[in-house]
């Protein structure tokens, strides 16, 4: 009997270390193979999309689901080894400086709704940051995404150093795992003895130009990188430059393959795409009933534009016989484009006041128009109306109002005139014009020819990340749950800032870069399914 | 009762845990045409009346290990259960009150299945876990109508227990990134079937039995819909509320014939019958009128299941079993969800009875069951826009089933 009970107690032992086994499990060591690649030690570099930076802010989830991390994740089913990247202390998102709080580093947008389940604009989350930037993590990190870095700042000594933070030549972000105050980023990096690198440089070289709306300046070549504004963009040729002595650094360190990611159009994100250029409504209740006052207000303003500017937009009667942009009119039975301030037209406004004051407009009331229609404009569909002007436009400028009255007009009248994107021209900074955007491209084609060329010399992996968003803004990229594309918010590819990617996005990103990867490579990393990378956080608890 | 804690796992189709008997599962659980101990409450009441003793008692319980792992080799992705281990158990009494006459009293417990994922595992939005059980109870009485014929029966009595966890979609997050997920929880659901079988004495030597048992409808009414991480917002309507949801434990039609060979050996074929059929769809309505109700389409099928036995009696004291059973499930292409994530399986069991007394045997069985590797998927998810996105990938079950009892006679 004793036996008997003895074999049953063997048997059971036996059956708990039993397990289900595939034949060809993927989890086995050569499931998966990294070709001639060795992705022992993957290190990342880039700036805010490689840091995981989505929603105007850098939080726990959303560095999880940074395209890099994703990457590695994939990797390590084929030799890869661990990813580590500098966590934010939260999922809130926000910096701490010294314990306060700073309005350039609020928490991460959310996604408010009406009672009635209507979306309301993205908000900040009605959270307390906890992320100290004083508080240095002690790394080394895989992931060296920085938010905000620019090529050359990958050289720039001091760029983590806290010191610097009150001369904004430090970038907080960096300054929170810097391996020391004055250590660069490409040296970190370099330090980790990577096997294998991503990198993705040269969006912020043109995108603050960008989101700036154009206020800043293309650099010229002989300027050092050191004196730049923080809005212009980097010449090419130091951008090529830069990105030579980088890859060559990386290389000599070890890291022998790796992928690098071209600049993509920028301006074909919602950030540049969400507000049409032609939003006023003319069933809009506040603004419909207007339109015949405007027109008739703007008439005698157009017939001096359009006689200085020799457009012969009107005869010898005064009748309209052409349309230009130039002129400024407003459609009864359809949609407007907006009125904005092209910093590329002639200044006009000085014939303006002058022509003003030869039909008996007092002086500071002819200069006054003079000043705000010089460089008046309608928008056009090549100009590009940055999401930050949804709040603005049809706002009253308060200031201009006390400007109009101060030259003599009531406060009805003065109210009327100063109208954000309809009475008053919207400002630089609010619009992108055709003139910005070609500036901005012709850079950015620049910085991919080195970035193209420099790739195939060194034999690396190329990914042209403008056809991703070409294809997400043009019909879109085909998932298991449908259709992921560039439209803001309810699109899926980008975050509620209109311009980094949501972790969705990010791992389109990551399977074509995996794509690439295997091509160059011979590996066979397998990708992930997108469908399961969420988009946006709705959430009704904002500030 | 400490067992009524007892949680078992699924190793046959569907939610059916087929481990009645250890002297019956020894022999690839058949059962409904041998005359052997009081297991025949559970195989065929009607036997009962052919026990010699005019008490007999048999009862003990198993132990289940049992796991299920799925991968996508598109992905890489890999995930294993931890399942708790199972213990159903049984307890059959038959008391013989003339010769013509027994009464009995049997509990078992022949549905259930805990399945436990790991919580936000790629399936997450299907299942993280699952456990079902479902105790019956059954008064029987056997009575010999003729010579060659005895009937056999009675009511049943079920109570039975869900507890379900999923996450809401594929994506859902709260605010500070945790999934959101449901859990459904409902105890106490009670309902009524009943058994009626037959067993025909062809010869001395050949028996030929059958048994029926009812379908028994879980309605579990008014249960626990406890909805956690669910963002701040008036888009998602998810708040706790209360469910109703129904549950069929499906009727089971077995039918087979023993045979007694020579003074050593017995032999017993079974087929089985299990009416899956009218498991259509896991639909669960919640009270609250602005959360959707899920509906989770099943589509099962009648599944047979053929099982072949042997006994030899090695001594007086000695009796050994063996058997082997085929299981098919009851699960149709496109509908494999990780929940119950069954496919045909093969059983090979063994086991023996040894007298410890003249009145007391103790019966132990082992059985492993082999489920083939299958790539399978589950096609009828709908997620929160409306896209059908199905889930699939290579599953692969195995389980132990090690299982003691006693057989007392008076």
């Amino acid at each position: 009997m004793k036996n008997y009970i003895k074999y049953i107690g063997i048997l059971a032992l036996g059956m708990v270390a039993c397990e289900p086994e595939f034949e060809n499990p993927v989890d086995a060591n050569d499931a998966y193979t990294s070709g001639e690649a060795d992705f022992s030690n993957f290190v990342a570099i880039g700036n805010s999309i490689t840091s995981g930076y989505a929603d105007n802010a850098l939080y726990i989830s959303a560095q999880e689901a940074s395209y890099p991390n994703i990457m590695a994740q994939q990797f390590a089913k084929a030799g890869g080894g661990d990813f580590t990247q500098p966590l934010m202390a939260d999922n809130y998102g926000g910096l701490l400086f010294n314990g306060e709080r700073n309005p350039a580093f609020n928490t991460r947008l959310v996604l408010p709704f009406t009672d009635g389940g209507m979306p309301l604009f993205p908000t900040n989350l009605d959270e307390e940051p906890t992320t100290e930037v004083t508080n240095v993590l002690s790394g080394p990190f895989n992931n060296m995404g920085v938010p905000g870095m620019k090529s050359f700042h990958l050289f720039a000594e001091g760029y983590g150093n806290p010191a610097n933070l009150q001369t904004g030549t430090a970038n907080p972000y960096f300054v929170r795992f810097a391996s020391a105050p004055n250590a660069t980023i490409l040296g970190d990096a370099l330090a980790q003895n990577p096997t294998f690198f991503s990198l993705w440089i040269g969006k912020n070289d043109i995108l603050s130009f960008a989101t700036s709306g154009g206020v800043g300046i293309a650099q010229p070549v002989t300027e050092d990188p050191a004196n730049y504004g923080s809005n212009d963009i980097t010449n090419p040729d130091v951008f090529g430059q830069v990105y030579s002595n980088v890859v060559d650094a990386l290389i000599a360190s070890g890291a022998e393959q790796g992928v690098v990611n071209a600049v993509p159009d920028v301006t074909i994100a919602p950030f540049f795409t969400r507000v049409p250029h032609a939003p006023l409504d003319p069933t809009n209740p506040d603004f419909g009933p207007m339109i015949s006052t405007l027109n008739a207000s703007f008439a005698g303003l157009n017939q001096i534009i359009s006689a200085v500017r020799g457009t012969n937009e009107f005869d010898a009667e005064g009748n309209k016989i052409a349309e230009t942009e130039y002129t400024i009119e407003f459609d009864p039975a359809g949609a407007s484009p907006l009125v904005i301030k092209d910093e590329a037209l002639i200044d006009i406004s000085q014939q303006i006041t002058g022509a003003l004051m030869q039909r008996g407009y007092p002086q500071e009331l002819a200069a006054q128009y003079g000043q705000q229609f010089g460089q008046a404009r309608q928008a056009t569909a090549e100009d590009r109306i940055l999401l930050t002007s949804s709040s603005a436009i049809s706002e009253v400028d308060m200031q201009v109002l006390q400007a109009w009255m101060a030259a003599g007009l009531d406060q009805a009248s003065a109210g009327q005139l100063s109208v954000k994107g309809i009475t008053l021209p919207m400002a630089d900074q609010y619009v992108l014009t055709e003139d910005e955007v070609t500036i901005l491209n012709t850079a950015r084609v620049q910085f991919n020819t080195y970035i193209q060329g420099i790739a195939q010399s060194k034999g690396l992996a190329y990914v042209d990340v403008n056809e991703i968003i070409q294809q997400l803004a043009n019909g879109g990229v085909a998932y298991d749950g449908g259709v992921i594309t560039a439209e803001f918010a309810s699109g899926g590819a980008f975050s509620l800032d209109g311009i980094h990617l949501t972790p969705r996005g990010s791992a389109v990103l990551a399977n074509k870069m995996i794509d690439a990867i295997n091509a160059t490579y011979g590996s066979n990393v397998p990708k992930v399914n997108v469908g399961t990378y969420g988009t946006i956080t709705i959430s009704n608890s904002v500030q | 009762m400490a067992f009524v804690l007892a949680s078992a796992v699924t190793y046959a189709g569907g939610y059916r845990v087929g481990v009645q008997g250890q002297r019956a599962l020894a022999m690839g659980h058949t059962g409904v045409a041998v005359v052997n101990s009081a297991e025949l409450g559970f195989f065929n009441p009607a036997g009962l009346v052919y026990l010699e003793n005019k008490l007999t008692i048999s009862a003990g319980a198993s132990v289940i290990f049992s796991d299920v792992a799925w991968q996508n080799q598109e992905t890489g992705e890999i995930a294993r259960t931890d399942n708790p281990v199972g213990t159903p158990f049984y307890f059959n009494a038959s008391y013989k009150l003339k010769d013509w006459l027994a009464l009995g009293l049997s509990v078992y417990t022949p549905y259930g299945s805990t399945v436990m994922w790991e919580d936000d595992w790629a399936g997450s939005h299907l299942v993280n876990n699952i456990e079902l059980q479902a105790i019956y109870i059954q008064p029987l009485v056997s009575v010999q109508v003729a010579d060659f014929l005895s009937l056999g029966g009675g009511p049943i009595f079920v109570t039975g227990a869900v507890n379900f966890n999923r996450n809401l979609t594929r994506t859902l997050k709260d605010e500070e990134g945790n999934r959101s997920n449901v859990t459904i929880d409902a105890s106490g659901v009670n309902a009524f079937g009943w058994s009626a079988s037959a067993m025909f004495v062809a010869t001395e030597d050949i028996k030929i039995g059958v048994n029926y048992r009812s379908e028994i409808m879980m309605d579990a009414e008014d249960g626990e819909a406890d909805f956690q991480n669910i963002p701040n917002s008036p888009a998602v309507p998810f708040k706790d509320t209360t469910f109703d949801a129904t549950l069929p434990l499906p009727a089971e039609l077995t039918a087979g014939i023993s045979y007694q060979f020579d003074e050593k050996w017995l032999f017993a074929f079974d087929y089985n019958m299990v009416f899956w059929g009218v498991y259509e769809s896991l639909d669960v309505d919640f009270g609250d009128p602005n959360i959707p109700d899920s509906k989770n389409p099943r589509n099962y099928k009648d599944a047979s299941t053929w099982r072949f036995g042997a006994q030899y009696t090695a001594t007086e004291k000695l009796v050994l079993r063996a058997g082997y059973y085929y299981d098919e499930s009851p699960v149709q292409e496109g509908y494999f969800a990780p929940e119950t994530p069954r496919n045909d399986s093969m059983g090979f069991t063994a086991g023996l009875s040894l007298d410890v007394t003249s009145r007391l045997a103790i019966d132990a069985s082992f059985a492993y069951i082999r489920f083939d590797e299958v790539d399978a998927s589950y096609d009828h998810y709908i997620d929160e826009n409306g896209q059908n996105v199905p889930f699939g990938g290579t599953y692969k079950s195995v389980a132990f089933i090690p299982g003691l009892g006693v057989t007392y006679k008076l």
